[in-house]
């Protein structure tokens, strides 16, 4: 299963590239800001896509009652995911090798995508109840508090995916380069997966 | 009735000599297809940008004006001379020294020649150099912040006119005196100017990284008018050229006495060879006094020094430095073509144009073909200087630019037009009428060795009827030629600031992508910022009080405050928190004597008030800043100067 091993190990190292890239990019933009302002959401925190963004992003948040973006020290996920991200990619490459060598079987392969995909999903499930907070939780002293026609209460919740008209912005909420190279990662380990097995079934 | 009808013929007469080609442009302007046409080549559509920055001097405004070419729009008003209430600039506490001299603080001058700082002899945008011609100064405008950082004060200088013009690498920016006077200043009387009267060159070094200015040399001449001037190029490079009038040394009714001369002459410097003599020690330093101010992004604040002496050079003890070339009728601009070998000598009483070749002026001074002397100067050999003369090309030119084409461009001031010329041949290509009374003209780059010879830009003294009428008083106008053609074509009318006396332009993108959007807040070194919000605070220091005040939408920080007394000088030190481009604040005090502050983003500003009136008296943001900007106010409390009241201040308390 040489080359099957290669194939994960290649993949899981992917996972590293979290620590350089964003994960997920939110761009904002208004009549009034022809260059949209952004935050890039990295595993480690949340920087603004240009220097003076998230102050910015606050300066109008407030008008409407949000909370600040949190800084890293604010939210227990910027400490757990990168050792979930970084355990992943360890425990991929310990599979690979030992796949390399022939002393596992090709299924761990998809074990570990399996368990990457199950983890993903959870934090994909924890971003979104943050966009919600973020979003819901508003301050009831909010300078300006908007309602629905119907006379409900608005609120922010920023797409998890998408694009978005909210008041006078429109908002753009994709996958960055991080996520990609996981979402690649992750389909590495697939390839692996069928690869060591046809390399499984002629070698045994 | 009889003579009116005879000025009117000669006015014909004139017109049809000098105008022959004019006629059909002349009647109505430009109509029909041929202004569909125009219009389209002035049309910058919603949200394009123009191709073009063309910096407008606003002369009796004391200013600097920013349009775009081709669409004339006007962007900014850049203050340099003049205070200006709209941001505070010469009110505030940090641009005060700005405008102090060696007379003490002067609110106003009269701002002439732009120049942009050049590098190898093309555009580079760094800075913008203007001199106030008023009260003898050189103004340094910084191209990423569009703001005035430096002004440096010319001693010994009366009238500075043959200013501020740049060296091919902004070695030097220049300055001439037009007045003579006596040097150094003395009680005398004044029908003893001649010989007596003395008028200075002065040479500002320009350092290389940081801009800064400092007077290098003054050259002490003979007490001659010095007009205008610009810098030899190529290989001419290392001189300079100034011309003169007045060379009659008359002190009285000067449009007489200061005709007679048949030639005037251009004064040719070579400035490399002073500044060797200087830099192994030569000159002399005189007592003087002159301000340097210089404004720091980063403190926000200008200093203003006072320096005591100037170095100066007596011509006469340089041999081979300076040069005089006789130049019929008191020639005004004084304009050297892109290759550096053609000085063009416009003769203002006269029809025709004088052209002298750089090569044949060192060739006559290498062969000592001299013709007399001025107070030592050598005189060359009108002949031997010339290269050739525009004959009757208009009536009383100006100033001359160049396309880089090889063709030039003379304003003619009596006949109000515009002629193209080549420059080789000397013969007259074009001619386009101006409305009215033409003065500069401007081609982009045309004080270089590279100019952009896309548009002309003619700038009128006189406006009368082309515009909607606004009183006795009206903006002079300017108009916009398509010179990319053989015939020149005009475009655009459109009103000036001020009085412009020339302009510099320069295409946009050698200076738009460093104009700069915010000032950092984590940078701004001011004495008195308040950089984090939790320091805002009032101090008192006896009858002084220090407010620390910071401003972000939507609000002031404190925004009341309580315990000032009638009597007290409270300075509003107010530092603007936004980091996000064109968010400005502004700040009014009712009855602040002075102005309002216009704060950028990370700026500190400060702004005095003298409360005279027991009462609550409010102040607030003058630039809509947000959809809460009526609510960006504030209260002082002031009570009677015996009152025992302690300071306190507060936000979002009851």
């Amino acid at each position: 299963m040489k080359k099957a091993g290669i194939i994960m190990i290649l993949g899981s190292l992917l996972l590293l590239g979290l620590f350089k890239f964003p994960l997920w990019n939110i761009m904002l933009g208004a009549p009034q800001y022809p260059d949209p302002m952004g935050m890039n959401i990295y595993i480690t925190g949340i920087e603004g896509v240009n220097e003076f963004d998230i102050q910015n992003i606050d300066g109008l948040n407030h008008y409407i009652g949000m909370k600040k973006i949190p800084k890293p020290e604010e939210m227990w996920e910027f400490e757990v995911f990168p050792i979930v991200i970084g355990g992943m990619a360890a425990l991929g490459v310990i599979i690979g090798i030992l796949g390399f060598f022939g002393k596992l079987s090709y299924k761990w392969f998809l074990g570990w995508l399996i368990l990457t995909s199950v983890l993903g999903i959870l934090g994909m499930y924890d971003f979104n109840n943050w966009l919600t907070e973020y979003g819901t939780d508003l301050d009831p002293n909010a300078i300006m508090k908007m309602t629905h026609p119907d006379g409900t209460p608005m609120t922010y919740k920023p797409p998890l995916f998408g694009h978005q008209k909210m008041l006078n912005f429109d908002v753009d909420s994709w996958p960055h380069t991080g996520a990609y190279m996981l979402f690649a990662g992750m389909a590495l380990s697939l390839i692996a997966f069928f690869i060591g097995k046809k390399e499984w079934e002629t070698n045994n | 009735m009889k003579n009116s009808i005879l000025y009117i013929f000669s006015l014909i007469i004139s017109a049809s000599f000098f105008s022959c080609n004019n006629s059909e442009n002349s009647k109505n302007g430009d109509r029909g297809a041929l202004a569909s046409s125009a219009a389209e080549k002035v049309y910058v559509a919603p949200g394009e940008h123009d191709d073009f920055y063309a910096f407008i001097s606003g002369g009796y405004s004391g200013n600097l004006t920013v349009y775009g070419l081709p669409s004339g729009r006007m962007f900014k008003e850049i203050p340099v001379f003049s205070q200006f209430p709209t941001s505070g600039y010469g009110y505030s506490e940090e641009t005060k020294p700005m405008l102090n001299t060696s007379h003490g603080f002067i609110p106003w001058d009269d701002s002439h020649h732009p120049d942009i700082s050049q590098t190898e002899g093309k555009l580079d945008g760094r800075w913008i150099f203007i001199n106030g011609n008023n009260t003898p100064r050189i103004a340094k405008i910084d191209l990423k912040t569009f703001e005035t950082t430096e002004i440096i004060e010319v001693p010994n200088s009366a009238g500075n006119h043959s200013s501020s013009f740049v060296t091919e690498n902004t070695e030097y920016v220049v300055a001439g005196t037009r007045f003579s006077v006596p040097v150094p200043q003395q009680d005398m009387p004044i029908n003893e100017y001649k010989g007596k009267f003395k008028g200075t060159l002065s040479f500002i070094s320009v350092a290389p990284e940081t801009g800064r200015m400092n007077i290098k040399f003054q050259l002490i001449m003979p007490g001659f008018d010095y007009d205008l001037s610009h810098p030899g190029r190529g290989k001419s490079h290392g001189w300079f050229f100034f011309t003169t009038y007045n060379t009659e040394e008359a002190n009285t009714l000067l449009e007489v006495n200061a005709s007679q001369n048949d030639k005037d002459f251009i004064a040719a410097v070579n400035w490399k060879k002073i500044e060797e003599y200087v830099n192994n020690g030569g000159g002399k330093m005189m007592p003087a006094e002159y301000a340097h101010n210089v404004y720091d992004d980063h403190t926000h604040t200008a200093t203003s020094t006072m320096k005591k002496e100037v170095l100066t050079v007596d011509p006469t003890e340089v041999p081979g430095a300076v040069f005089l070339l006789p130049t019929p009728k008191s020639p005004h601009g004084c304009d050297v073509d892109p290759s550096g070998e053609y000085i063009i000598g416009n003769g203002k009483l006269s029809a025709d144009l004088t052209i002298h070749s750089f090569t044949k002026m060192i060739d006559a001074i290498e062969n000592k073909r001299f013709d007399g002397d001025a107070y030592g100067i050598p005189i060359l050999k009108f002949e031997d200087v010339l290269a050739g003369t525009v004959k009757q090309a208009g009536l009383g030119p100006l100033h001359t630019e160049f396309d880089g084409k090889g063709n030039a461009y003379t304003t003619f001031f009596i006949s109000s037009e515009l002629v193209k010329w080549n420059v080789e041949t000397q013969e007259v290509i074009d001619r386009q009428p101006n409305y009215y009374s033409v003065g500069h003209v401007m081609i982009p780059g045309g004080n270089s060795a590279h100019p952009f010879g896309k548009y002309a830009v003619s700038m009128n003294k006189i406006t009368k009827d082309r515009y909607l009428p606004t009183g006795p008083e009206l903006e002079h106008s300017a108009q916009l030629f398509d010179i990319s053609g053989d015939k020149m074509e005009l475009l655009l009318d459109f009103p000036t600031h001020g009085e412009p006396h020339y302009a510099a332009g320069i295409p946009a993108e050698i200076i738009k992508e460093n104009s700069q959007k915010i000032y950092k807040l984590a940078e701004n070194k001011h004495e008195y910022a308040t950089i984090a919000n939790g320091d805002a605070r009032v101090e008192r220091d006896g009858n002084e009080v220090h407010v620390y005040m910071t401003m972000i939408r939507s609000h002031f920080t404190p925004d009341n405050i309580e315990g000032i007394k009638v009597g007290d000088k409270v300075y509003f030190h107010i530092t603007n928190h936004e980091q996000d481009f064109d968010v400005p604040h502004g700040f009014a005090m009712i009855g602040a004597n002075n102005a309002e502050l216009l704060i950028m983003p990370g700026q500190t500003k400060t702004l005095t008030w003298e409360p005279k009136k027991v009462g609550v008296w409010p102040f607030y943001c003058t630039d809509f800043c947000s959809a809460l900007h009526q609510e960006m106010q504030g209260y002082i409390r002031v009570s009677p100067k015996d009152s025992n009241i302690d300071l306190s201040w507060s936000l979002g308390e009851d």
